[in-house]
């Protein structure tokens, strides 16, 4: 893992949370949308904020795609939780929110599952599709 | 308890299940069009911007894949606009990390060893903690 690929890890971990936040505040504004009226949903993109949020959650899109390509989706899932963390951070250190004791778990929880997959490998190494399909253990790749 | 088994209780889990599994189907068939396109680096290296555009667009997984996250975009939209965030949002997270470890572990052959489950379980507890 290269100081790049950390950098594009992070733009997806910030981007997906900002992005979801940006779309409720949108449907806020929207109100509810009935399942007879599902066209509704195409008129709430207009909204300035579900623009916006739309914006960064194609941003999320590609340095998500480009993650997936050389992480597996299990290191990039976890990895890019602690997302959840800098907003909760954000939002008590720049909006002045509170954080209550169950958040501050929900904080902890997260970072310690953020460390605890960084820790190991990012990707599964693979066979070609000329040999078997069956993935190599850790083991197997030291050996080789 | 009741309120599990009521009509806005069921309506409540049936749209995070919906979301759920269509961003679990969609992240899977994601992950596993980029792996088979490969590093996005070296594409990019070897034929360009445009070269690594063509090859994730032309590719039937990841169309499938696109088709899925907006299948699961268009039901959060639905949802949030008929429960509160603070109910949808983070169990749909929460239960996503998880389904994704399992799917990941069956369909890509991922090597999902004890530190990415315990990864997987802290994470969808502190998102479900973190919306108290």
């Amino acid at each position: 893992m290269t100081f790049r690929r950390y950098l594009v890890l992070a733009v997806v971990a910030v981007t997906a949370p900002l992005g979801d936040t940006l779309l409720s505040l949108g449907m806020k504004r929207v109100g509810p949308v009935s399942l007879d009226h599902l066209s509704s949903l195409i008129y709430a993109i207009a909204t300035p904020q579900i623009l916006l949020g739309i914006a960064l959650l194609i941003c999320f899109f590609a340095s998500y795609l480009a993650s997936l390509s050389w992480a597996d989706l299990t290191f990039v899932l976890p990895a890019t939780s602690i997302g959840n963390v800098i907003v909760a951070l954000l939002a008590k250190f720049w909006l002045n929110e509170q954080i209550s004791p169950g958040r501050w778990i929900g904080i902890f929880l997260i970072t310690a599952g953020v460390g605890f997959v960084t820790q190991g490998p990012s990707y599964t190494e693979t066979c070609k599709e000329t040999d078997t399909e069956r993935p190599l253990h850790n083991a197997e790749v030291q050996q080789l | 308890m009741n309120a599990l088994f009521n009509g806005q209780g069921l309506a409540d889990a049936a749209m995070i299940a919906a979301i759920v599994i269509s961003a679990t189907i969609g992240d899977v068939l994601l992950a596993a069009a980029m792996r088979g396109i490969g590093d996005l680096d070296e594409i990019r290296a070897r034929s360009g911007m445009g070269g690594a555009i063509a090859a994730v667009l032309g590719n039937a997984r990841f169309v499938s894949g696109v088709f899925f996250m907006a299948l699961s975009f268009f039901s959060l939209l639905f949802a949030l606009s008929h429960a509160d965030l603070s109910l949808i949002a983070p169990a749909a997270t929460s239960l996503t990390f998880v389904t994704n470890a399992v799917a990941a572990k069956i369909f890509l052959k991922e090597n999902v060893d004890r530190r990415r489950w315990i990864a997987a379980l802290f994470v969808c507890a502190g998102v479900a903690l973190m919306s108290l």
